[in-house]
């Protein structure tokens, strides 16, 4: 059983909501990113969402954007990725690590070579965010095989069937994206992702996340109760982005927004 | 008699290439407007709505022109122009944004977005929006705003919201991630016009159906005017919509050599150039699998060509295709050798060439001399330079 599942099946146990923050990784350069990770798992992160960064990536917003491009001016690199992420083992073995990516830098290291790299690096799962099922099917059986979940995303114009279909390529959780648009944007509306939670249980017995707009304590508490878990990606490199002169307050800021989510969601 | 050209397959695919890489937020809205697109190019009375407006508003069909002073000139083949730059607006461009307009009234969308590099098709989309009543917003790099301050002008004026995208390398393909997120955040109501037979399924095969017209036009023309086919076609390939326009009606028509012609920009060997088909390497960007401009890690690289419309670091996944089955031949001209293509026309014939077509005449001038002078080529003359005279200026050290 992976760490993703054997998590998720401990957490329906006791009840806990799954607190998932996203950061990218070597924002705002490559020695940061692995005692921000400990420091998260500290603050009540049970989940660790790692972003590869990319020169392109269209499903995000202008915060995340501005994440990946001060990565890459410090030549971060998916295998430069998958090294922190060994790094980030070398002292915790327990909290599962998924990284979320764009298709492109791993078809240039190759299919095979990626899922083996990440294996070696001990990645729990793999979010590809412009691969869906359709075009995916030799890289799903690959990660399979070497014991990564592949996680998808799930919209909220989707259909029932398009649910079944997702659901049927994918592993670990199922991330749903609570906001036509952007990561980082606009508001939500708890009421629509309480009736689109409905439908998408009625439709997978997969763990579902849900994120895209999750800013405060509040809206975490909200919105983990509808789910499985909360993603805060947004919220958290934006943090780094306002303090890139004092990076120990980016840290200290990001570890009082989790512990304040932490608090809120298991009160 | 071997199998009809039939290509892509129903889920976009051309061989290995095209498809559908995009987040599940967009599935929806592409799937939506595949099952449009679907219908009304079988629909007639959306095909002779289509038919009328290219006919009346773009001023359809463009000529064949025989550029007899300059094929003398060159002493070999005879050269034809397919004069794309006497449509309104300037370029080929408009004949894909008359249609996908269409289509998104049809589909009952209210609001239009589109990218644009040099801003040609940023203009044609700006028209056919304020034709239809539509709101309109264009996604335009800040690097490209500033150096087509013109195009930016008129798409104003035509009542279009022009957006500086200030992410990434503030060009092209930037534009092209901004009016996504723009797509994705707003599918409800919004049509997104690609302007390039590049982006996700269904667009690189609904843009060559648009552009199409060029070739079928041409086959026809060529026929009339000397009763037979040409023997070569040539057309310059940025994300190849001029091209595959050109081209597709003719993919069967074996004794027809094709040359697609991307921008060497500085030169291939300096790595500043436009030339992904020439020399990238395969990976998926902007929702298909093509050849690209990229780092060994899969990171988009900058692009490099004098002229803004070339300035794409993919290609359209047909194109891509078309190169490996050998029907179509990818060469490529640099920004030096377009100056003199640009030169040649202009001067011969007194027709002044985008830099975009530039490329494609200077390929023709390699191209016609070692021809017989009894064959004939078509170039297509894809859009009017008018938009490129401060950058020629300025190149040249001319102050307006």
């Amino acid at each position: 059983m992976s760490r993703l599942t054997a998590r998720f099946e401990a957490f329906s146990k006791t009840g806990r909501k799954a607190l998932i923050p996203f950061i990218t990784a070597g924002d705002p350069n490559p020695d940061f990113t692995v005692p921000m990770m400990h420091a998260m798992v500290n603050a009540g992160a049970d989940i660790i969402e790692l972003g590869v960064p990319f020169s392109d990536p269209m499903a995000e917003g202008p915060v995340i954007q501005r994440a990946c491009e001060r990565a890459l001016a410090h030549n971060m690199s998916l295998s430069r990725v998958l090294t922190i992420a060994s790094q980030f083992r070398e002292k915790d073995r327990q909290t599962p690590l998924v990284l979320m990516g764009y298709v492109n830098p791993i078809e240039a290291m190759g299919y095979e070579e990626f899922a083996n790299a990440a294996q070696r690096a001990d990645i729990d799962g793999v979010i590809t965010v412009d691969l869906p099922p359709e075009e995916g099917q030799e890289y799903i059986a690959l990660l399979k095989a070497c014991e990564i979940d592949p996680v998808f995303l799930l919209a909220p114009n989707i259909s029932d069937e398009r649910i079944k279909k997702v659901a049927a390529a994918g592993s670990g959780y199922l991330y749903y994206v609570s906001l036509k648009g952007v990561t980082g944007a606009g508001h939500l509306n708890t009421a629509d992702v309480e009736i689109k939670l409905k439908q998408i249980r009625a439709n997978t017995s997969l763990p579902v996340t849900i994120g895209f707009g999750v800013k405060d304590a509040v809206t975490a508490r909200t919105i983990a109760g509808l789910g499985d878990g909360v993603v805060v990606g947004s919220a958290l490199v934006s943090k780094i982005e306002a303090n890139l002169a004092d990076l120990e307050i980016a840290r200290n800021e990001i570890v009082e927004l989790l512990t304040s989510m932490r608090q809120a969601i298991d009160a | 008699m071997t199998e009809k050209y039939n290509m892509p397959d129903e889920r976009g695919h051309f061989g290995p290439y095209g498809g559908m890489f995009v987040a599940d937020t967009l599935m929806p809205p592409i799937q939506e407007l595949n099952a449009a697109y679907q219908r009304y190019l079988k629909d007639p009375d959306f095909i002779a709505e289509l038919d009328a407006d290219l006919k009346h508003y773009v001023g359809r069909p463009s000529p064949l022109y025989h550029a007899e002073r300059w094929s003398r000139e060159l002493g070999g083949a005879q050269i034809y122009l397919k004069r794309e730059d006497l449509n309104h607006t300037g370029a080929h461009k408009i004949n894909n944004t008359v249609g996908q307009a269409l289509l998104a009234k049809r589909m009952g969308k209210t609001r239009i977005i589109a990218e644009t590099g040099a801003g040609q098709h940023g203009v044609a989309t700006a028209t056919v929006a304020a034709r239809l009543g539509l709101e309109c917003v264009v996604y335009m790099g800040s690097v490209d705003v500033a150096r087509q301050a013109l195009n930016v002008y008129r798409m104003k004026l035509l009542g279009a919201k022009v957006v500086a995208v200030q992410s990434g390398s503030k060009t092209l393909k930037d534009a092209l991630n901004e009016a996504l997120r723009d797509w994705v955040t707003n599918v409800d109501n919004t049509f997104y016009i690609i302007g390039t037979a590049a982006g996700p399924h269904p667009y690189p095969a609904m843009v060559r159906d648009f552009q199409a017209i060029i070739g079928r036009e041409a086959r026809q023309q060529c026929q009339e005017i000397s009763g037979r086919l040409p023997d070569a076609l040539v057309a310059c390939v940025g994300g190849g919509s001029n091209a595959i326009g050109l081209f597709y009606p003719f993919i069967d028509d074996k004794s027809v050599k094709m040359f697609g012609v991307e921008a060497a920009g500085d030169g291939i060997e300096t790595g500043r150039h436009s030339a992904p088909l020439c020399a990238g390497r395969l990976g998926v960007l902007h929702g298909n699998r093509t050849y690209l401009m990229e780092d060994e890690d899969g990171e988009i690289i900058e692009t490099h060509s004098i002229s803004a419309g070339l300035d794409y670091p993919g290609v359209g996944p047909e194109h891509a295709w078309l190169k490996d089955i050998g029907r179509v031949e990818y060469v490529n001209i640099t920004d030096n050798q377009a100056l003199e293509g640009f030169h040649a026309l202009t001067r011969m014939e007194g027709i002044i060439p985008a830099l975009e077509s530039s490329h494609a005449m200077a390929y023709a001038m390699k191209l016609a001399p070692a021809m017989k002078a009894d064959e004939i080529i078509i170039v297509n003359l894809s859009g009017r330079g008018d938009k490129d005279m401060h950058t020629m200026a300025q190149r040249e050290g001319i102050e307006l």
